[in-house]
């Protein structure tokens, strides 16, 4: 373990919790311009942790403690994500720690967890939005593993860090397969942030809800730290995305300086990044539930033609 | 540079065979005419990137050909299809679209697999194409198996025809000029067919449900 | 002494306790607080010696009991000190729970099932030590008869005889089948011990055959469709500790017998068997957990996933055959490790969920889903130590089955120099589904744990339910602490399972895993893929106590209970709740064509509205109602011979023999 490495750990992590709600206060301010409304500032979502933090936590007479702790759970696993995801180098110390399956156990494990929280309460919304969950995650899960494995298959690696690392500091190529992959990965994200075409954050109606339902009893620093994760998970996918298909500008062990630079350049891209996801959402329709299935398979599907199109053509 | 052409030629394939599966998986009409133009535009690419990396100039003739007819023609005459008969919305299928995607991916490894011999063989640029344009040959043919109705039939049945072009260009760098004009003229009129062909049956039916041809067997 | 003659000593003390019940028949005290702790006690020894014999050379010896001139051999080489270990170690856990699980009055007497239970330990720790094919097949069958008693002990009620009758048969089908394997393998010698079976060198279309027959007759055991039908009746019918010890354990006994036969008795790998193994156990993962997630009893809800884990270790066994036959032996190391260690994990976090049903249906008196939930609150410590076990059993990190999962998909992706265009256009997709298995679990057990523990107590009665005894809290935590042990430390695991992988295809991972500290787990190289379940655990837990702590430095911590909100909703009850049949809905309308549904929806009119859905089977329509009634037939017309007259009968005795002679004559 460098010092460099030690730095470059810290500072991701740092800069993830820090900026994630500013990733999603950019999303959200694209949306409603492009949707032709006046947009919230780009600083609402600290405003509303802000707030979140300082109300009072109402808990259901009828939770255990899994309900309590599940906030800070979901919360820790999507650091963890964002500190093991080569966002700014791939000189993480944490790297090693887990790779690219664990980092969709890591995931998963966050969906359980929050999944449990939800049907604790046992009321009738708790449990159908832990219900939906389960169903997107279920097929989203092994589509993001077969994404993975097929960065992984070209770079002979499971490792996040060292799959960008070969992907950024090789010579250029075109891998059709990770073209493939990176649809199957649009899906994967849009549907595991809760994203239109498959959840609509911005509304509570039951027959749009997933993830609304799921967190319906949370209020509170709880309901805070929850946001607060999804905003991390919305980053961390952001960043796998363009450190997997736009792997360029990351910094590694021998350039810890190049850091200096990541950051303009992880901006950039994710300014990027955010407008395209504003947009995707505002020319889609929010889907049918029993379509998102459907969805996600032809994701789970394109992952798999990935992996086979990597066999036939090596690359 | 030449290197990243050449490469960019199994990019071409991969979206191609991406185009031909999203086709399977999409109900709207409309999408699937978006969808089959840009399989005609990523389809025009490749046959320029052929034609610029092998110095064939004919092929450049035949991608302005596929351009003209694939990217602009049908897809009009496709959307008038549709204004028209009215028919713009959902597709019924044969069966449910994730048993249908799930033949696909056998049908993807049975194509990568006919062709991995053949592809060690070939010396082409690109020769790990031929599979994919097989794959896309197949996926299309399964297209028009399932659906219902007859205007997707007549959408796979040009896609299937972009694979085999595709075939043609990149796994063999081209085939001789007049074979190509042939083709593109045969789609044209094949399309010219089918589109009198469509307004009958639903003249006939009052449907472009394909079901109804049933009822003109011999009893 | 040797490692075996402790083992003999062990297994005769099982014995000697199983007869010690028979003696006080009804002393449930007795049988209860002494016999059984003593048996935790003996499993944890034999454990022990299990694992001092692994890092040992093999020892054998005959055992001059039974028939006159057929002794028995044994041997204890490192394939069964690996699952004399899993016995051990998971039957500890078990043996201390029963000790606080069997209560009076509950059909069998316990004495008698204090000796069927032992006894059955015993047959399985000596089916791993046989070494010929006679001593082999009388613990084999020794095992099924014990199981089989334990599973009818509650013999009053009709559904369980019916189950244990299944099984038996399925059992005694799958016996034959082994027996017909070791016919073949001993290649017309007359010799049937395991070492002669060693040395034959069979042509391959024999080795075939054999591989075949013990396919067959092991996956009927480990419960491989389309032989699987017997597990999901016999399961749950058995009392919860025989239930954890037929899942946990006994089908592992099938797992040893296939890479005995496989890797061990036949010499030579022919990499079609590896296809077949993987198909099998393919389609039986991906069955076993689309009908896990539809169940609503939630003893056959394991029983499914059970068939789910069968499957995955399967798959890792065919990988390494596959591997093997191509001689890619480090690859193959690799994929088995991921078996192996996928078998002793199961072990441990299978018989921790079936214990943890046992202590509901004991406080509940229920094994229905939909008449349960809530038990968190009411029996905290089941509640999470369930929860260990539903978190491995997902397969989620850092816990002990996601090691597994993790060795397996590493197995896959780094294959694609197969000599085999086909074959590595395969492996990719099974690489998918595994996956697809994986998440489809987590979904199961989400729902197992969430229906079970969770929410509101969906019958007034659950609000007197009383947490687990000491005793079998103390069983439980046993297992799962060996959830998060083998979680947490996979390198001496895998030093462990090192010693079997050597043996059977001379080769293992141990050295390379071992190159980079037991912190950090990198199977091939440290720069291919690592996992560090310890930094893992570590960081998270560090990230929740920092958030905690952080939470209420700089804000106030101010809670309040309120009545659920449910978005203002007020009238509010506990069957608003999903209900297990909900909760699998989705599963069901996905997967809808590999159910046989029934369904009954009630009409607007109804005063009292039922919704009916019956989940059956494809496979018991398909193959074995027609088998029983060709069976039948057969049975009929054989049945016109019977007149019933002596006279008759003994005319048929005569006239087989006049024939016999005839025969012998020309």
């Amino acid at each position: 373990m460098t010092f460099s490495g030690l730095v470059s750990q810290l500072l991701e992590i740092v800069l993830a919790l820090a900026f994630a709600p500013l990733l999603t206060g950019w999303v959200n301010q694209w949306r409603a311009w492009l949707q032709n409304r006046s947009a919230p500032g780009l600083l609402q979502p600290y405003r509303l942790l802000h707030k979140l933090f300082n109300k009072d936590s109402v808990v259901a007479e009828t939770a255990s403690p899994i309900f309590r702790i599940a906030p800070y759970i979901v919360f820790a696993c999507m650091a963890l994500v964002c500190g093991i995801a080569p966002t700014l180098s791939t000189d993480l110390p944490l790297a090693p720690a887990a790779d690219a399956i664990a980092l969709v156990g890591l995931f998963a494990l966050a969906r359980v967890f929050i999944s449990l929280a939800a049907m604790d309460i046992g009321t009738s919304f708790g449990t159908l939005g832990a219900r939906r969950e389960m169903l997107v995650g279920f097929l989203a899960e092994p589509a993001l593993l077969m994404v993975l494995f097929s960065a992984s298959l070209i770079t002979q690696s499971t490792s996040l860090a060292n799959i960008v690392e070969s992907l950024a500091h090789a010579p250029f190529a075109i891998y059709p397969s990770l073209a493939v992959a990176g649809v199957a990965f649009t899906f994967v994200s849009l549907a595991e942030n809760a994203r239109i075409p498959v959840d609509n954050p911005a509304t509570h109606l039951e027959l749009t809800m997933i993830h609304e339902a799921l967190i319906l009893e949370y209020s509170g620093r709880h309901l805070a730290l929850i946001e607060w994760a999804a905003s991390l998970k919305l980053f961390a996918y952001s960043c796998i995305g363009l450190a997997l298909f736009f792997p360029w500008g990351i910094a590694n062990a021998d350039t810890p300086l190049v850091m200096i630079l990541a950051v303009p350049v992880l901006v950039a891209k994710l300014a990027v990044g955010g407008m395209l996801l504003a947009l995707i959402e505002t020319i889609n329709a929010k889907m049918r539930l029993f379509r998102v299935p459907e969805f996600l398979a032809t994701a789970f599907l394109l992952a798999v033609i990935a992996l086979l199109v990597h066999v036939l053509l090596g690359a | 540079m030449e290197a990243l052409l050449a490469q960019s030629i199994n990019l071409f394939a991969a979206v191609l065979l991406v185009l031909a599966f999203a086709m399977i998986a999409q109900r709207r009409i409309l999408t699937l005419i978006h969808l089959f133009t840009l399989q005609g535009a990523s389809l025009v690419a490749a046959t320029l990137v052929v034609a610029y990396l092998t110095g064939q100039h004919h092929l450049y003739y035949s991608a302005v050909i596929t351009f003209v007819l694939k990217v602009v023609l049908i897809p009009i005459l496709l959307h008038r299809v549709i204004q028209r008969l009215n028919v713009r919305w959902d597709v019924e299928t044969l069966f449910n679209i994730p048993t249908t995607m799930l033949i696909g991916i056998v049908l993807v490894i049975f194509a990568f697999n006919l062709a991995a011999p053949i592809a060690s063989l070939s010396a082409s640029i690109a020769h790990g194409t031929l599979g994919i344009a097989l794959a896309c040959v197949l996926l299309s043919f399964l297209m028009m198996i399932v659906r219902a109705k007859a205007v997707p039939q007549v959408i796979g049945f040009l896609s299937m025809e972009n694979g085999l072009f595709f075939a043609a260009t990149a796994a063999t760098s081209g085939m001789p000029m007049i074979v190509e004009l042939g083709i593109a003229f045969d789609v044209l009129v094949g399309i010219l067919i089918l589109g009198v062909f469509m307004f009958q049956i639903r003249e006939q039916f009052d449907s472009l449900d394909i079901r109804h041809l049933e009822k003109l067997k011999d009893e | 002494m040797l490692h075996l003659d402790w083992i003999l000593v062990l297994v005769g003390a099982w014995l000697g306790l199983g007869l010690i019940g028979l003696l006080v028949l009804r002393n449930t005290a007795f049988v209860a607080r002494v016999l059984f702790p003593a048996g935790g006690a003996v499993a944890i020894a034999l454990a022990a010696v299990a694992l001092a014999a692994l890092f040992d050379v093999p020892e054998t010896a005959v055992l001059v009991v039974g028939l006159p001139d057929l002794p028995f051999h044994l041997r204890l080489d490192g394939l069964s000190a690996f699952f004399l270990l899993v016995i051990g170690a998971a039957g500890a856990g078990i043996s201390i729970f029963a000790a606080g699980y069997f209560r009076h009055g509950e059909g069998t007497p316990p004495g008698l099932l204090c000796l069927e239970y032992h006894v059955f330990l015993a047959s399985m720790a000596m089916v791993l030590l046989a070494d010929d094919a006679y001593a082999f097949m009388v613990m084999w069958e020794t095992m099924a008869l014990s199981s089989f008693f334990l599973v009818t002990a509650n013999h009053r009620v009709p559904s369980i005889r019916q189950a244990g009758f299944l099984y038996l048969l399925v059992a005694h089908v799958g016996a034959i089948a082994i027996l017909l394997c070791f016919g073949v393998l001993q290649a017309n010698t007359g010799d049937y011990t395991f070492a002669n079976m060693r040395a034959q060198s069979l042509s391959p279309l024999w080795a075939s055959a054999a591989f075949l027959l013990a396919t067959f007759g092991f996956g009927a055991k480990a419960g491989i469709v389309p032989l699987h039908v017997w597990l999901p009746e016999a399961h749950p019918a058995a009392p919860s500790p025989v239930s954890a010890l037929m899942s946990g354990v006994m089908l592992k006994t099938a797992i040893y017998g296939v890479l005995r036969v496989g890797f061990d008795l036949l010499s030579v790998q022919i990499w079609w068997w590896g296809v077949l193994l993987l198909s099998l156990g393919l389609i039986t993962a991906l069955f076993g957990v689309t009908f896990s997630a539809v169940q609503t009893d939630m003893k056959r809800l394991l029983a499914y996933s059970s068939i789910e884990n069968i499957g995955l270790l399967f798959v890792g066994i065919g990988l390494g055959v596959l591997f093997k036959a191509y001689g890619m032996d480090s690859l193959s190391a690799l994929a088995l490790t991921a078996a192996l260690y996928h078998v002793i994990s199961h072990a441990f976090f299978k018989s921790l969920l079936f214990l943890g049903t046992g202590s509901v249906l004991h406080a509940t008196g229920e094994r229905s889903l939909g008449k349960l939930g809530g038990l968190m609150r009411r029996m905290p410590w089941v509640g999470w130590l369930v929860l260990v076990g539903v978190l491995a059993s997902s397969g989620l990190p850092p816990l002990s089955g996601f090691v597994a999962e993790w060795l397996l998909l590493q197995s896959f992706l780094f294959t694609t120099e197969l000599p085999d265009t086909f074959l590595n256009m395969l492996i990719p997709v099974i690489a998918a589904a595994i996956a697809l298995v994986a998440a489809l679990a987590g979904y199961a057990m989400v729902k197992f744990f969430g229906v079970i523990f969770l929410g509101q107590p969906r019958e007034p009665k659950l609000a007197e339910a009383r947490d687990a005894s000491r005793l079998e809290r103390a069983g439980l935590v046993w297992l799962a602490s060996g959830c998060v042990l083998l979680g947490l430390f996979p390198v001496p695991i895998i030093t462990v399972i090192d010693r079997v992988t050597h043996l059977l295809i001379g080769a293992g991972i141990a050295d390379t895993v071992r190159r980079n500290g037991w912190i950090l787990l990198a199977p091939t190289a440290l720069d291919r893929a690592s996992y560090s379940p310890v930094i893992f655990l570590v960081v998270v837990c560090v990230a929740v106590l920092l958030s905690i702590w952080l939470v209420r430095r700089f804000y106030h911590g101010r809670l309040r209970f309120a009545p659920p909100w449910d978005c203002g909703f007020p009238a509010q009850t506990a069957r608003m709740q999903d209900t297990a049949e909900g909760f699998g809905q989705p599963i069901r309308q996905i997967f809808e064509p590999v159910f046989r549904m029934q369904r009954e929806l009630p009409s607007p009119f109804d005063d009292k509205p039922v919704y009916k859905v019956i989940i059956e089977d494809h496979f018991w329509h398909w193959l074995y109602l027609p088998i029983a009634h060709a069976t039948e037939l057969f049975a009929r017309v054989v049945g016109r011979l019977q007149q019933g007259r002596i006279a008759i009968y003994l005319l048929y005795s005569f006239v087989t023999l006049i024939v016999l002679l005839l025969v012998v004559k020309s």
